[in-house]
C-alpha cells in the first residue's frame, strides 16, 4: 500500500543527521564571506541527490566517513562536530585531509581519501549547474563574474 | 529473418566511419552504418558542465553509459582496476552519431610532413616502435582538402610559417582573437615566434546550410547549441543518407566480425537496440570504432585462420596505444584577460613541433578552451589551498584573470602500451571488455617539460604575474586522442593493415579510424582521421567491380 499521509523524507539518501553534518562540512569547504557559501547554495542537496543517482556507489563511503568525522571530533575536542567552533572544525578537516586523523574508522580507511571525495563533491555542487540541486540561483557564477544566461551576440571584439 | 545483404558495412559513425559512409553511398554502393549510440541532441545535456564529454563526473553526456560499459585498466605496477565509462582511465570517446566530432573542440590540423616520417627524421628511438607511415603528407593532402571543404574548416592557410603546402585555402575565415588572444599573439611575436589563427571545424560564417558560431563559452565537451560545429553527424552522414543508399542503424553494438572458409570477412554480428543478436552480411566491411574499440572487436573475432583474433597473426593488434602527453602552463594576471567570448582557443603556434634541439618531435602550442567554473577549481599553483576561504577568494579573484597555453606532445609509440581483451570481465552483452595496460615513453615527459617551459615563457611575456606548469607523467596514454593500435604498414609482420587500411591477409576488411596512425602528430587528430576516411574510401571505390569487391 502506498500511503500519501506520511510526511515524505526530506533527504533521498542521507539521514537527517548525516545531512546536517555534510551541510556543516560543505560550509567549511566553501565558506560564506561577502558572498554566500555552500550552505546557502544548497551543496548538501546536490550531494544527497547524487548519492541517490550517479554517486550511489559512494554512499557507503559517506556513511562510514561521516561516522569517522564524529570519531575524530570526539578524539580531538571531546564534542560532536556541530558543537565545535569554526576554527576547530577547520583544524579537524585539516587533520582528515592530511590522512592523520584519529578515529577507529581511519584505521582501515583513508581519511584523506574521504576528505578529497567530499571536497570535490562540494566544488561540483557549488560550481556546477543548479539543475543538480546546488549552486542556487547560479550564485557561484555571479561570484566569479560570469553572466548567466550568457550574453551572446554583442560585437565586443575588433574585426580581423 | 536474415537481414538483406549490402555492399558495404561500416561499424562506427565517427570521424572516419561517417566519411566512408558518404563516399561509398555516393559511389552507388548500398551501405549500412552501425553506431552503438543515438543521434546526439544538444538538449539532452545542454550546457551542463558536470555531464559533458570533458568533465564526466556525473556521466558521459553522449555515452558510453556507466551501466553497460566497463574496462579493465592495469597500472604500471600491474594492479588491475575495473573502471566505469565515465571514469578517467576508461579513455572514452563519445558513443553517438558523429562520436567525438559532435562534442569536440574542433581543431582541424593537418599533420606536418615530418609527422609521417618520424623515424626517417629522427632515427630509431630505444624502447619505441617508432616508424614512418607507409603514406606521405603528399598522399593525404588532397583528402585533407576534401575534409576541409566537405565538412567545413575556418582558418587562414597563409599565416602559419611551418604549415605544409596547402593547395586550396580554407572555405571560411577564422574567428578574430579574443582579449586573451590579442595578448598572447603579441607576446609570441615579441619572442620571435610565429602565432596564427588555428584552423577549426567550426562555422565562422554560414556554411553547409548551418549558421555561424555564436561564440558562447561552452564548446569542447558539448554539442553545439546552434549546430555551428562541423562534425560528421551534421555533414557527411546526412549526405550519405540523402543518396538513399545508406541505412544508419543507431543503438547497435557490434560484437564479432565473422569470416568465411575462404578467409574473407562475411558479416558482423551485432546487438540491436532491443538486445537481439543480428547478423549483417556485406561485400566489404570497414571498422571505424576508435583506437580502443576497433582492436577489441578484432581480438574478440576468432577464426581458424586467426586463432588470436582477426589480423593478429603477429600480435600487433592493439599495440602502440598512443594519445597525447598534454602539457602547458597557466598564468595569473593583474588585469582581466577573460572577455567571455568562446570558444577560447584562438591563437596557436607551430614553432616547436619539430627541430627542437636534442628532442624527438614536439607539440603545437595554443591557448585553452574556456575553463568552466568547476574545472577551474582544480587549476591552482602548486601548494595552494584546495578548499576554504583562500580557495574561494582565488576563484573570485582569478577566474577572469587567468590564461593558459598548452600543447599535445607527439608520443613515442610503445609496444607494451596496449589494448587487449580481458580474460574474465564481460560487458552487458557478454563480450570480453577492453583491457588497457602499459605506460608512456620517458621521452614524452622530456618533450613535455620543454613545451611547458615555452608555454610558461609565453605567459610571462604576456604579462602574467605568476605562472605554473603542468608536466605529463608516465601513466598510460589514450584518452580522446587515442590512436595507433592497428598501425598501417608495408610489412605484415610489423603492422595490421596495408597502406590503404586493408587488414593484412583479409581482402575485404578495412579499418578507417585513428587506429591506423603510425604516430599521432603533435596535433589534435580529428582532421587526419577524416582525411584517412577519404583515403581508404578512395581505394575501396577504385577496387570496386560492380557487385563484388575484388573478385
Amino acid at each position: 500500500m502506498v500511503s500519501c499521509s506520511r510526511t515524505p523524507a526530506r533527504w533521498r539518501s542521507l539521514t537527517e543527521s548525516e545531512a546536517r553534518l555534510v551541510d556543516l562540512i560543505s560550509e567549511q569547504i566553501i565558506p560564506t564571506d561577502e558572498d554566500p557559501g555552500a550552505r546557502w547554495a544548497g551543496v548538501v542537496n546536490f550531494i544527497d541527490r547524487q548519492l541517490a543517482g550517479p554517486y550511489r556507489r559512494f554512499l557507503p563511503d559517506y556513511q562510514s566517513g561521516l561516522i569517522g568525522v564524529e570519531e575524530t571530533s570526539r578524539a580531538m575536542f571531546g564534542r560532536v562536530f556541530a558543537a565545535l567552533k569554526w576554527d576547530e572544525q577547520t583544524a579537524l578537516l585539516r587533520a582528515l585531509e592530511s590522512g592523520k586523523a584519529k578515529g577507529a574508522t581511519w584505521e582501515t580507511k583513508s581519511s584523506a581519501r574521504f576528505f578529497d571525495l567530499i571536497r570535490d563533491h562540494c566544488m561540483q555542487g557549488f560550481y556546477g549547474s543548479p539543475r543538480h540541486g546546488g549552486n542556487r540561483d547560479y550564485v557561484s557564477f555571479r561570484i566569479i563574474g560570469l553572466d548567466y544566461p550568457q550574453i551572446i551576440g554583442q560585437n565586443r571584439y575588433k574585426k580581423l | 529473418m536474415p537481414l538483406k545483404h549490402v555492399n558495404a558495412l561500416i561499424v562506427g559513425a565517427g570521424a572516419g566511419g561517417g566519411v566512408v559512409a558518404k563516399e561509398l553511398a555516393e559511389a552507388g554502393l548500398t551501405v549500412v552504418l552501425l553506431e552503438r549510440g543515438p543521434w546526439p541532441q544538444f538538449s539532452d545535456h545542454d550546457h551542463d558542465e558536470l555531464i559533458s564529454q570533458r568533465t564526466t563526473v556525473l556521466g558521459n553526456s553522449f555515452g558510453p553509459d556507466d551501466s553497460r560499459w566497463r574496462r579493465v585498466v592495469v597500472d604500471a605496477r600491474g594492479r588491475e582496476e575495473i573502471v566505469l565509462a565515465s571514469e578517467g582511465g576508461y579513455s572514452n570517446v563519445a558513443a553517438c552519431v558523429g562520436s567525438g566530432t559532435a562534442s569536440y573542440g574542433a581543431l582541424a590540423w593537418r599533420f606536418m610532413r615530418q609527422d609521417f616520417r618520424m623515424k626517417s627524421t629522427y632515427g630509431p628511438v630505444a624502447g619505441s616502435t617508432l616508424e614512418d607511415w607507409p603514406i606521405s603528407y603528399e598522399d593525404l593532402e588532397p583528402f585533407y582538402e576534401k575534409a576541409e571543404w566537405e565538412i567545413g574548416v575556418s582558418g587562414t592557410h597563409v599565416e602559419n610559417a611551418f604549415a605544409p603546402p596547402q593547395r586550396k585555402p580554407y572555405p571560411m575565415p577564422p574567428h578574430p582573437f579574443t582579449r586573451e588572444g590579442v595578448l598572447l599573439d603579441a607576446a609570441a611575436r615579441r619572442l620571435g615566434w610565429h602565432p596564427f589563427h588555428p584552423p577549426m571545424l567550426r562555422n565562422t560564417v554560414p556554411y553547409g546550410g548551418r549558421p555561424a558560431c555564436i561564440r558562447c563559452r561552452y564548446c569542447v565537451g558539448f554539442a553545439c547549441e546552434v549546430n555551428a560545429k562541423c562534425g560528421t553527424q551534421n555533414t557527411v552522414i546526412p549526405r550519405a543518407m540523402e543518396t538513399g543508399n545508406c541505412d544508419v542503424r543507431t543503438g547497435c553494438v557490434a560484437s564479432e566480425v565473422v569470416m568465411d572458409a575462404r578467409g574473407r570477412a562475411r558479416s558482423v554480428k551485432y546487438f540491436d537496440p532491443d538486445d537481439r543478436l543480428q547478423e549483417q552480411t556485406a561485400d566489404v566491411i570497414i571498422l571505424a570504432c576508435s583506437a580502443t574499440e576497433t582492436p577489441r572487436l578484432l581480438l574478440n573475432s576468432r577464426h581458424e585462420l586467426f586463432p588470436k583474433g582477426i589480423g593478429n597473426r603477429y600480435d600487433w593488434v592493439g599495440r602502440n596505444l598512443q594519445g597525447h602527453a598534454y602539457c602547458g602552463a597557466a598564468g595569473l594576471f593583474e588585469q582581466e584577460v577573460y572577455d567571455d567570448i568562446g570558444p577560447g582557443v584562438c591563437v596557436a603556434l607551430c614553432d616547436f613541433n619539430h627541430g627542437n634541439p636534442g628532442l624527438v618531435g614536439g607539440a603545437m602550442i595554443a591557448n585553452e578552451f574556456i575553463r568552466l567554473p568547476y574545472i577551474f577549481t582544480g587549476r591552482r599553483p602548486p601548494g595552494s589551498p584546495s578548499w576554504g576561504l583562500a580557495h574561494k577568494q582565488f576563484q573570485r579573484q582569478y577566474y577572469r584573470r587567468s590564461a593558459g597555453a598548452q600543447g599535445p606532445v607527439q608520443e613515442m609509440p610503445v609496444f607494451e602500451a596496449r589494448v587487449d581483451v580481458d580474460p574474465k570481465l564481460k560487458d552487458y552483452w557478454g563480450n570480453p571488455v577492453a583491457r588497457l595496460s602499459g605506460s608512456r615513453h620517458p621521452r614524452d615527459v622530456e618533450v613535455g617539460r620543454f613545451i611547458a617551459d615555452k608555454c610558461e615563457k609565453l605567459l610571462q611575456e604576456a604579462g602574467a604575474v605568476q605562472t605554473y606548469k603542468r608536466i605529463p607523467g608516465l601513466g598510460l596514454s589514450g584518452g580522446q586522442h587515442q590512436a595507433g593500435t592497428c598501425r598501417m604498414g608495408s610489412d605484415p609482420k610489423t603492422s595490421v593493415t596495408d597502406r590503404f587500411g586493408r587488414v593484412h591477409e583479409v581482402d575485404n576488411l578495412f579499418i578507417a579510424d585513428a587506429s591506423l596512425h603510425v604516430t599521432n602528430g603533435g596535433f589534435n587528430p580529428a582532421l587526419t582521421v577524416m582525411a584517412l576516411g577519404y583515403w581508404v574510401s578512395q581505394h575501396i571505390k577504385t577496387q570496386w567491380k560492380g557487385t563484388h569487391f575484388r573478385s
